[in-house]
């Protein structure tokens, strides 16, 4: 297969092409994690008593905890006293309107082509835009408010919306639930809030971009979002992120609530720095996502596209609480270079014909290391349970890895649970078809590998899909095997 | 256009091809047969340029050195293989695929790319040709494809690509009679004066529906015999052992 070798050179450098730095002032708090430390992003915030002790309460969980082991990536121990906690940009004066953002901050937008000033000339999509920890403007709110829909920055939520954060927050994620969403709930920074009330279906997707701009800051945002019965939401989630060469540490939290009738659809496209080709750098993304179908007949959705960070480490998971409810978790992770990801999903079905369906597509080049951990547990009174799992992996070339650990927890004899699994390569049969068609080789990989993914992208909003499909090429540049 | 001259051809250290002479005019259709394991497919793979051969000899089309090519120019330069077993390709749209490789090909010659629109049309059309539906445009390529729905698609690409010349290999196995007429009716419509075709196959009853011009005898990687399509009865009479006994 020589010519296909000679392919296989190149690229284990893709340009990362977001990868830049702004200038900001910010507002930082002192290197390293103290109770002084979450006091302070209490108060910076203006944050009520009640949230500050629950942050402290985390913070002092967090001090009896250990760092898992069980993991499959591996990374040099976090110095967590050498992480600033806290960082905002100095907003020249209060904004009133998208017109008063910062220039150097528009501008930064700019470069990451989602110009807040043209967000009003789009077709409905409201973009919280969130900037290393402080939100800094919102749109669209009066046009959501007209149907009751609250969709805000987190720290405005708290001041707006008190009850609603104080009943659910720590509701799905807990705060003792493990190392990295603990720290969250000490230092979470800032995140979306989302709230739709009854019967309400969310007129337009719900979007949120993310950006890490100062060295060593590292992200800690919290979502929380609450359909109410027979409430509707599709919620984007898009990241990019400058390079540098401390990594970076991304813990956040997000809790999707779902009431009866309820339906909510939570994508992601991830597309964090992963690190250069030795694997320097890059982002460690640790994130705890979890969604409680609270009431019956509800619906939690979870669709992700991973190309990014030097570490990923998720599983957006589903508890299946209300009876007749569904979870699903469709998911494409690559790993390329040295980039190494632990992920999948956990669905707990607890109520009664619950259904869950999980699609998995691993796809691993260069030194690549994919695993895919999913757990399916139908507890004793989860009568009428149904599972179906595919877990798909696709190896570019011979030094990558791709690794399953499937979990099954049955402990009730009505349950159905299916679990299919494939491991593949490109075919050079495959290959050589398009060649001979006129197709470059480089394009061939990259049509087979989005057709290995087409059933996940399917589930994607459309103006998603057509990003996750360039990005997945753009990704898999030089990644013959 | 295609002259062909001592073409040699090893795999994994098998001599398969083992001293190739052939010329093929514009506007020809030339036969070749031969018992399994002559080297015939083998021939149509390293004329379309699969790397795992390693090649010596000559192959010049219209001029231009072929063996030097990477499969994708020699695409470009007008070559189409028909396979003898087209792979599948799960999650890949069969019109999204040939627009893809059609729009390939133009924009390596400088020619205008087709849009979405235009190109369903171009494909609505020539589809009539190897009566196929509509509704296979959607499927992936070739899944779940039956045997003669493979080699149809085949010519069906072919009749969009419009090559200068076209190699098809054992497009008859498979197929039942009802199958093989309609292939051979596809393949027929693409014959003309600025196209050549080189049809392998083990039966003469394909060239009773696509007629050769010469056809030959290829046996243990050598061309031992070249004819009329008269050729092609008498093999049916007698067999290849004649011509398997010469080589050895």
């Amino acid at each position: 297969m020589s010519g296909v070798q000679t392919e296989i050179r190149a690229l284990a450098d893709r340009e990362y092409k977001y990868g830049f730095v702004t200038d900001l002032d910010m507002d930082t708090a002192p290197r390293g994690l103290s109770e002084d430390v979450v006091r302070l992003i209490s108060a910076k915030k203006n944050e009520p008593g009640w949230l500050l002790a629950w942050r402290l309460k985390a913070y002092r969980h967090w001090l009896t905890m250990s760092e898992p082991q069980w993991q499959n990536v591996k990374f040099p121990p976090i110095d967590y006293q050498d992480i600033i906690y806290y960082a905002a940009p100095k907003p020249k004066k209060s904004l009133k309107s998208i017109d008063e953002v910062d220039p150097a901050m528009r501008a930064m937008f700019d470069k990451l082509g989602i110009s807040l000033a043209e967000q009003g000339r789009l077709s409905g999509v409201a973009v919280d835009a969130v900037v290393d920890s402080v939100s800094v403007a919102t749109t669209f709110k009066d046009k959501l408010a007209k149907v009751g829909v609250i969709f805000c920055s987190f720290s405005e939520a708290v001041k707006s919306h008190p009850a609603l954060v104080q009943k659910y927050l720590g509701s799905v994620v807990p705060y003792t639930d493990n190392r990295y969403a603990t720290l969250n709930s000490a230092v979470f920074s800032d995140g979306s809030f989302c709230f739709i009330p009854k019967g309400v279906r969310c007129p337009m997707e719900l979007s949120t971009y993310f950006r890490i701009n100062a060295a060593d800051t590292g992200q800690f945002e919290r979502t929380l979002i609450i359909a109410e019965e027979g409430a509707t939401v599709s919620y984007l989630e898009g990241c990019t992120a400058p390079m540098r060469d401390k990594n970076q540490l991304h813990a956040a939290v997000v809790e999707l609530v779902a009431l009866e009738g309820a339906s909510i659809k939570y994508s992601t496209v991830q597309n964090w720095y992963p690190g250069d080709a030795e694997g320097r750098g890059g982002i460690f993304n640790f994130v705890t996502k979890r969604g409680k179908c609270a009431g019956a007949n509800s619906k939690i959705s979870w669709t992700q596209v991973e190309t990014g960070s030097a570490i990923t480490w998720k599983y957006p998971s589903v508890i299946l609480q209300g009876d007749h409810s569904i979870g699903e978790f469709y998911s494409v992770a690559l790993t390329a270079n040295r980039q190494q990801a632990d992920t999948g999903t956990k669905m707990i079905h607890i109520g009664k014909n619950t259904r869950s369906t999980i699609l998995s597509k691993g796809i691993s080049a260069g030194h690549g290391q994919n695993t895919y951990r999913g757990l399916v547990k139908i507890g004793k009174s989860a009568t009428g349970a149904r599972n179906h799992t595919q877990c798909d992996s696709l190896l570019l070339g011979s030094q990558c890895g791709a690794h399953t650990f499937p979990y099954m927890e049955v402990k009730n004899k009505t349950a159905q649970v299916e679990h299919e699994a494939s491991t593949s390569k490109i075919d050079e049969e495959q290959l050589f078809y398009c060649r001979q068609r006129g197709i470059k080789a480089e394009d061939a990989v990259s049509m087979i590998v989005n057709g290995f993914c087409r059933e996940v992208f399917k589930e994607l909003p459309m103006e998603f899909a057509v990003e996750a499909q360039k990005l997945l090429s753009v990704s898999l540049e030089g990644c013959v095997g | 256009m295609l002259e062909i001259k001592g073409l040699y051809a090893k795999v994994e250290g098998r001599e398969i091809l083992k001293g190739i002479d052939l010329s093929v005019k514009s506007g020809e259709v030339h036969a070749i047969m031969g018992p399994n394991g002559s080297g015939k497919s083998t021939l149509a793979q390293v004329l379309a340029g699969r790397e795992a051969y390693e090649v010596s000899g000559s192959a010049l089309f219209n001029g231009t050195d072929l063996l030097s090519l990477s499969p994708e120019d020699r695409a470009v330069a007008g070559v189409f293989l028909a396979f003898q077993y087209p792979v599948e390709i799960p999650g890949v749209g069969n019109l999204y695929f040939l627009r893809t490789a059609f729009n390939a090909i133009r924009k390596q010659r400088g020619e205008e790319e087709m849009d979405a629109i235009d190109f369903l049309a171009l494909a609505k059309e020539r589809m009539k040709s190897v009566e196929m539906d509509v509704s296979f445009m959607s499927r992936s390529v070739n899944e779940g494809f039956s045997g003669g729905e493979k080699k149809r698609n085949e010519v069906f690409q072919m009749a969009i690509l419009e090559p200068t010349l076209a190699i098809l290999d054992e497009t008859d196995s498979g197929l039942d009679i009802d199958a093989l007429k309609i292939v051979a009716n596809g393949v027929n419509a693409l014959r003309g004066k600025e196209r050549a075709m080189i049809v392998i196959t083990h039966y003469q009853r394909l060239l009773d529906y696509i007629v050769p011009d010469r056809v030959h005898v290829l046996a243990h990687g050598k061309i031992v015999r070249s004819g009329g399509k008269a050729l092609a009865f008498e093999l049916e009479k007698t067999g290849y052992a004649e011509f398997e006994k010469k080589v050895a």
